[in-house]
């Protein structure tokens, strides 16, 4: 018999442990009050910032924490446990937009604009999206023009992740002409001039999630901020959806997950026609199938994971995982509801959250169309 | 000041019990472990004593080689080094083996201060920190909930809380502490701490080891024989009471608080 192979070994599952603390202390209490307010407290970037939390899988030479792509999916899952996407969301939004940086930026970048991130003093955001432009990333119009020592960008960006607190943003701008090569990435500070929030926009799920629009209006933006050369934005975006995907697969399973173990303890608590629902073979065997499903998609994660892990280009397998996991947390998360009746439908269950929360997975950092696209693309040309 | 943590480790709190089919222990399958609570209060107490008067924090455990992992969480969290202690003839041993095994080990190391938890939440029995103080032949000062040390770091004054009321007591040292819930907050294993614990020193002991006789450890060797577990009993269904008239209501309660629950 070979090996079996572990994913997780003992550094993870301490780094399990910590998150799982500071998620049951500093977080699980709240939680509910937070969803309602529609954010939760600027001091959990700092919490989490100073546990080390904010700054797995980033180099200890920019303020991070260190650790392999498997810390970070035991801090997702742990993180996830708190039953609010939008908190996890949140506290993750420096994960699109801190990336992008470390790929491109210059080491005067990399030192100014990472280690406030990582230790939670500043917010991190990343712009891409527009009004006008969301799948088709290509056809981004906030626009930047070079004057000698600054850019001065016009434009707007909308649907942004901790888009409303955010103390900098990495923005997709139009440098060049039309099309991928004229895009570049620009961190914007929020307090320039010009750069103007909308409130929070109301959604169906990630309630605790700041989302917000950004106006960028002739915003005098140091040119010092320019990740890399002028028309490598969309290369930098693109370098970024790996793990961003992978991130999303994670949450779909945990999403899924946690749907699943609320239905078992539901069924076997709830009485009808004088036994417990867990009573009927219909539902016995809707659980089952829910747990398979979960189980299955899980291991496939974890395996692409690996082997992004050992270096292996896994752009058509991300995807994959990435449609697989959000196609079963919408089934799952659907049947979750369905086993808890009317209760389902009431904000004081978590399956409740769970099914809103869960909607944003298939259409966030590339919808499923779009990962099918891409995955079209390498097996049928 | 050199300071010694004895560390169970202990199923987490969290965890759904299930008996296992002979009944007398439980099944581990799916046990996620932790340190035992109290544990991690004297884990904590002796990073705050060494943040004051410097010295060394050594953390003691004994177990299966999963143990491990609890101790380097222990050393995340600021501890200097860790001592397994791990055999296979050390399963099932009862709390007089433990303390005899982990007096065997703290007989070679230098120590100022013990801390064990006043007891494992586990097994509730709360044995190993007095029987280990005997062995060692140092004071023991039980369920604390507030230690002192003197500036010269030579004696402690602890609290132990008694009846609502507080009981004051003075030590010299070397002595032994068992940790209450109260003592402090435990601090969280940080990520950076995780790392740098990778390198910390971490050694492992068998019982051959500390010149120990395998035949006074494990289930055989057990003074205290687990006869029968049994899960606690289901919670009875609620009542409501009957009654037209709030007067009537109160009157059917109170006759049922006083003749079934018994309250009064
Ligand atoms: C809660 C939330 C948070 C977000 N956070 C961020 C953030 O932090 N930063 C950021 O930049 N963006 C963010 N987004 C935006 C998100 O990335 C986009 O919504 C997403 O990429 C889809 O773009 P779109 O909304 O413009 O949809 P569209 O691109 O207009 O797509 C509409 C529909 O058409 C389909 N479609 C589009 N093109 C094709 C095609 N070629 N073939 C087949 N079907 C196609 C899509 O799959 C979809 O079903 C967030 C969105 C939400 C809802």
């Amino acid at each position: 018999m070979g090996d079996l192979q572990e994913y997780f070994g003992e550094t993870h599952e301490m780094v399990r442990q910590t998150v799982r603390r500071f998620v049951r202390k500093e977080i699980s209490p709240f939680v509910d009050q937070w969803e309602e307010q529609g954010e939760f407290p600027r001091e959990l970037y700092t919490q989490a910032g100073e546990t080390g939390i904010l700054g797995i899988g980033y180099p200890q030479a920019y303020g991070g924490s260190g650790g392999d792509l498997f810390v970070k999916i035991a801090a997702t899952e742990e993180l996830m446990r708190c039953g609010s996407g939008g908190v996890a969301a949140g506290l993750g939004s420096l994960d699109i937009s801190i990336p992008p940086i470390l790929t491109l930026g210059t080491e005067d970048q990399k030192r100014r604009l990472i280690p406030p991130v990582l230790k939670g003093e500043r917010i991190a955001a990343l712009g891409i999206t527009e009004p006008n432009a969301g799948s088709d990333v290509a056809n981004i119009r906030t626009r930047a023009v070079r004057t000698d020592r600054h850019y001065v960008v016009n434009g707007g960006k909308t649907f942004i992740t901790s888009g409303v607190r955010a103390d900098q943003l990495t923005c997709a701008v139009r440098t060049g002409g039309q099309g991928a090569k004229g895009l570049s990435l620009l961190v914007i500070p929020s307090h320039l001039p010009g750069y103007a929030v909308s409130g929070k926009l109301r959604k169906m799920g990630w309630w605790a999630s700041d989302t917000g629009q950004i106006f960028l209006d002739d915003c005098r933006v140091p040119a010092d901020n320019l990740l890399g050369a002028e028309g490598q934005g969309f290369y930098g975006i693109m370098e970024n959806f790996q793990k961003e995907r992978l991130q999303l697969a994670v949450m779909a399973n945990m999403t899924a997950r946690m749907a699943l173990e609320a239905s078992i303890r539901y069924a076997r608590e709830r009485e009808a026609f004088g036994r417990p629902l867990s009573g009927f073979q219909v539902t016995r065997h809707k659980l089952v199938d829910m747990a398979t499903q979960v189980e299955v998609s899980q291991e496939f994660t974890y395996r692409v994971a690996a082997k992004m892990e050992a270096g292996k280009n896994q752009f058509k397998e991300i995807s994959m995982a990435k449609n697989f996991a959000c196609t079963i947390s919408d089934k799952v998360t659907h049947d979750a509801v369905q086993i808890h009746g009317g209760a389902g439908y009431m904000r004081e269950y978590l399956v409740e959250r769970l099914y809103r929360d869960n909607r944003i997975l298939s259409i966030g950092g590339g919808t499923q169309e779009i990962m099918k696209e891409i995955i079209s693309k390498q097996i049928l040309n | 000041m050199n300071i010694v943590v004895c560390l169970k480790q202990v199923p987490d709190t969290e965890t759904q019990i299930k008996i296992g089919p002979d009944n007398k222990s439980i099944v581990t399958d799916d046990i996620k472990w932790v340190i035992n609570p109290y544990d991690e209060f004297g884990v904590e107490e002796a990073l705050q004593l060494k943040e004051k008067f410097g010295g060394e924090v050594t953390v003691v455990g004994m177990g299966p080689k999963r143990v491990t992992e609890s101790i380097r969480t222990a050393l995340a969290m600021g501890a200097d080094k860790g001592i397994l202690i791990t055999d296979d003839a050390l399963e099932g041993s009862d709390s007089l083996a433990t303390a005899k095994a982990l007096a065997a080990v703290l007989k070679d190391l230098e120590y100022d201060l013990i801390f064990t938890g006043q007891r494992g939440v586990d097994d509730d029995m709360g044995v190993v920190g007095p029987a280990l103080a005997e062995l060692l032949g140092i004071p023991n000062l039980s369920l604390i909930v507030k230690v002192e040390a003197a500036e010269d770091g030579k004696s402690v004054k602890v609290n132990r809380p008694v009846e609502g009321e507080t009981l004051v007591i003075e030590s010299s040292l070397p002595a032994l502490i068992t940790a209450q819930k109260g003592l402090n907050e435990p601090r969280y294993a940080s990520l950076p701490g995780i790392m740098k614990a990778k390198k910390k020193p971490l050694e492992e002991k068998t019982l051959g080891d500390l010149g120990l006789d395998a035949a006074q450890f494990g289930e055989g060797a057990r003074k205290l024989k687990i006869l029968e577990m049994t899960p606690p009993p289901e919670r009875a269904a609620g009542k409501i009471v009957e009654g037209e008239t709030p007067q009537e209501k109160a009157a059917e309660l109170a006759k049922l608080l006083h003749e079934e629950a018994k309250v009064f």
